[in-house]
């Protein structure tokens, strides 16, 4: 046991002087091994960063010569093309993002930890159940949109069993709740998934000694269930938020571009981009991903650092205990 | 230097051995050599079988210049979009495109198509209207293949005689809707997407005004656009246009009139064969026909839509593209086409042909309309230009802002956009 730990994690656990010498031997051989992946790594992960960062400072294509030719390279522009990020459609577009994912995450923690909770009782046909759970999730969103789009127009599902005549997926406040109900119901059964995992490496005993100890089901819950679950569950309210905040396709799908009661970050500079708008299209990404990373800097700061030092403690607790 | 070298070389043997095999190759080795070679062609999904058919045609005449027919997405946006991503990367996987009649501007003034020079680009034959879809400043960038307008598809069991002017449609209406429930009057396509800029020309143009002058400037503060915008407004507004329809895109629209919800219903040719199915997927078939669409004060003026070949300006083989251009434009092979397809061709004696007006008895109708059509307005920035159309119409089509509001500040903001 005790080496195994000091393999994984040589640096923080070998106590004596020459076992560290070896350690950084290896982790040099490790970082020189690895290097190639990192390479890698940054020509994949970062080189489209900084293209867009780059183009979001010029623009191109903008004037005709006198032959009516469209005058070709690109002129930088400084910082204009960051300044659409004060329009009217830029901070729409950044309200029905925030919106979207504030709603919608909530919606789901609760739908989800919901689900959780009966996928993980036992009782006889459970697998079923929890298939059936995560079929929303499995099926694709562009194709889950087409299909709520159906259920939602003018002669769709909806309007027949609520008895209205709706306008879903035209403009206003029925939009956004069509992309709501429709995003929720998609993605609460991974929410749900998340929280089942987290639910399974619960020990028994807890319950039974909180049951010996009187507990009702509601102190359960509230005092045992939810706090040992909750590793689980901030990592999936964090990918949640992250998914939530680029949300694209299904507005796109369901009610259509361009369409302001539901046109997201995301949507905005696809349409840009695809109006040749390269420049203001990179300024708004790069909004967009100074937005992302904001949030999740705050969410693991706020509460994932918890989560992250209680998975040291536990870490340190087993070396110890060996 | 050393890659250039070789591939002068393969261009020379390449045209070496064309010269051997046919008489169109002999005037390939005279304009320079290497232009020919295997080519392919991005096209519609929609017509795929037709089009196949004509690729059969040309490649069992022309074995060492085979074409391949690689086919787009449906939608008019996917198409665009994969045609300048491929051009902005100068890619040369596409020789011969399929290219929307209104995209013309942007392509020729980006190089993005070649200009089209020569006798084989010889323009009479076809309908005018269509021609100059083809062309940018004067000159020639791409030949017509498909055309066609708005229609008026009517129901000839409730309407004795199709409305030429609004009124007269708002009058049928007021006789015959009060005994037919669930049905409202006219429909067309409303949604905010390319289609509305499309309807909003088309009511433009009909009430008597000029969506565009002579110079290209636009003129949507006269009387006249006003009206035009007005009908659409209080059509909302008194029911005369069903509420759903600012959902309808052609197919929502053509499901409503086919399902009998509607009286009257502007859409393309296309939709003649559907409406037509006697599988039991129209309720409305030998129940309709087609008339040109109403205006103000007599018949309106539809909007012209369709799609042109052009050369891609990174294509390698750029006369073999030109004589694929010329060779599936040619009277022969557009009627093979129409024989196939229902979506209506550019040149004007196919809609004189007997053969065909059985098959399709629109083509008269359909032919004065086109005549009579309006383009949309040419632009480099089209996709800028089409958008702020869409913001105002569909701002007077929800009811969100005034009619005379929303073509003021249409005017402003399509002023810079058309130079």
């Amino acid at each position: 046991m005790v080496t195994l730990t000091e393999e994984r994690r040589p640096v923080a656990t070998g106590p004596g002087r020459r076992r560290r010498e070896v350690a950084r031997g290896q982790s040099w051989l490790a970082a020189a091994m690895l290097s190639p992946t990192l390479v890698v790594l940054a020509l994949v992960v970062f080189y489209p960063l900084v293209a867009a960062l780059r183009e979001s400072f010029y623009t191109s294509g903008e004037t005709l010569d006198a032959d009516g030719f469209v005058v070709e390279g690109e002129r930088f522009s400084g910082l204009a093309n960051y300044a659409g990020v004060v329009s009217e459609r830029f901070l729409n577009a950044a309200f029905n993002t925030t919106l979207f994912t504030v709603v919608t995450v909530l919606l789901e923690v609760v739908l989800g930890v919901a689900m959780a909770l009966v996928m993980n009782r036992a009782f006889r046909g459970r697998a079923v159940l929890r298939a059936s759970i995560l079929i929303p999730w499995a099926v694709p969103t562009a194709v889950s949109g087409l299909m709520w789009k159906w259920i939602f127009q003018a002669d769709g599902v909806a309007n027949t069993l609520l008895g209205t005549e709706i306008l879903w997926t035209a403009e206003g406040v029925y939009a956004k709740l069509a992309v709501i109900v429709a995003d929720t119901w998609k993605t609460a059964p991974f929410v749900g998934l998340l929280v089942l995992a987290g639910l399974q490496i619960i020990p028994r005993e807890v319950y039974e000694a909180a049951r010996v100890d009187g507990a009702s089901p509601r102190q359960t819950f509230w005092r045992i269930t939810l706090p040992l679950v909750k590793p689980a569950l901030l990592v999936a309210v964090l990918f949640r938020l992250m998914d939530a905040l680029r949300i694209f396709d299904l507005p796109y799908v369901l009610i259509g571009p361009r369409k302001h009661s539901v046109e997201t970050l995301s949507g905005l500079i696809w349409d840009e981009a695809t109006r040749v708008h390269y420049g203001p299209a990179s300024a708004y990404g790069t909004a967009l991903f100074v937005y992302i990373a904001l949030i999740a800097f705050v969410f693991v700061k706020l509460l994932g650092a918890d989560l992250l030092s209680d998975v040291r403690a536990r870490e340190k607790e087993t070396a110890d205990a060996a | 230097m050393h890659g250039k070298q070789i591939a002068a070389v393969l261009a020379l043997g390449a045209s070496l051995v064309a010269c051997g095999s046919t008489p169109t190759a002999e005037k390939a080795a005279e304009s320079g050599g290497g232009d020919r070679g295997p080519i392919t062609f991005a096209s519609g999904k929609f017509e795929a079988e037709a089009t196949q058919k004509i690729v059969d045609a040309w490649n069992a005449a022309h074995p060492d210049q085979k074409v391949t027919s690689v086919l787009l997405p449906e939608s008019a946006d996917e198409q665009r979009r994969k045609l300048i991503q491929n051009a902005q990367t100068k890619s040369d996987s596409f020789d011969v495109i399929l290219i929307d009649a209104v995209w013309t501007s942007e392509f020729a003034a980006n190089r993005w198509a070649d200009e089209l020079t020569g006798q084989r680009f010889d323009v009479t034959g076809f309908l005018p209207p269509s021609i100059e879809t083809g062309k940018y400043r004067g000159k020639l960038y791409a030949m017509p293949l498909f055309t066609g307008t708005g229609l008026l598809y009517y129901r000839k069991d409730l309407v004795e005689q199709p409305p030429r002017t609004w009124d007269e449609m708002k009058k049928i209406c007021a006789e015959v809707l009060p005994k037919q429930k669930g049905m409202s009057c006219y429909g067309g396509q409303f949604d905010k997407y390319e289609g509305l800029t499309v309807n909003f020309a088309e009511v433009i143009n009909s009430a008597g005004g000029r969506f565009l002058d002579d110079s290209g400037r636009p003129q949507l503060t006269s009387d006249a656009a006003k009206q035009g915008a007005r009908f659409l407004a209080d059509g909302f507004k008194s029911g005369l246009i069903p509420k759903e329809a600012i959902t309808y895109k052609e197919e929502e629209g053509r499901v409503a009139f086919q399902e009998g919800k509607l009286l009257f219903y502007r859409n393309w040719a296309y939709m003649y064969e559907n409406a037509s199915k006697t599988d039991g997927s129209s309720k409305v078939n030998g129940k309709f026909d087609v008339a040109p669409i109403p205006g103000l004060t007599g018949p309106g003026a539809g909007t012209l839509g369709g799609n042109n070949l052009a050369v891609s300006s990174f294509s390698k083989h750029k006369e073999t593209a030109k004589d694929f251009i010329a060779f599936v434009t040619s009277a022969e092979q557009e009627k093979a086409f129409a024989l196939i397809n229902s979506t209506p061709l550019a040149r004007a004696s196919l809609y004189e042909d007997p053969e065909l007006i059985k098959k399709y008895p629109y083509l008269p109708a359909l032919k004065d309309a086109i005549l009579a059509a309006k383009p949309r307005p040419a632009a480099v920035k089209y996709g800028d230009v089409t958008a702020a159309i869409q913001e105002s119409a569909y701002a007077i089509v929800s009811g969100t802002k005034p009619a005379d509001q929303a073509l003021t500040e249409l005017q402003s903001a399509l002023g810079p956009l058309l130079k």
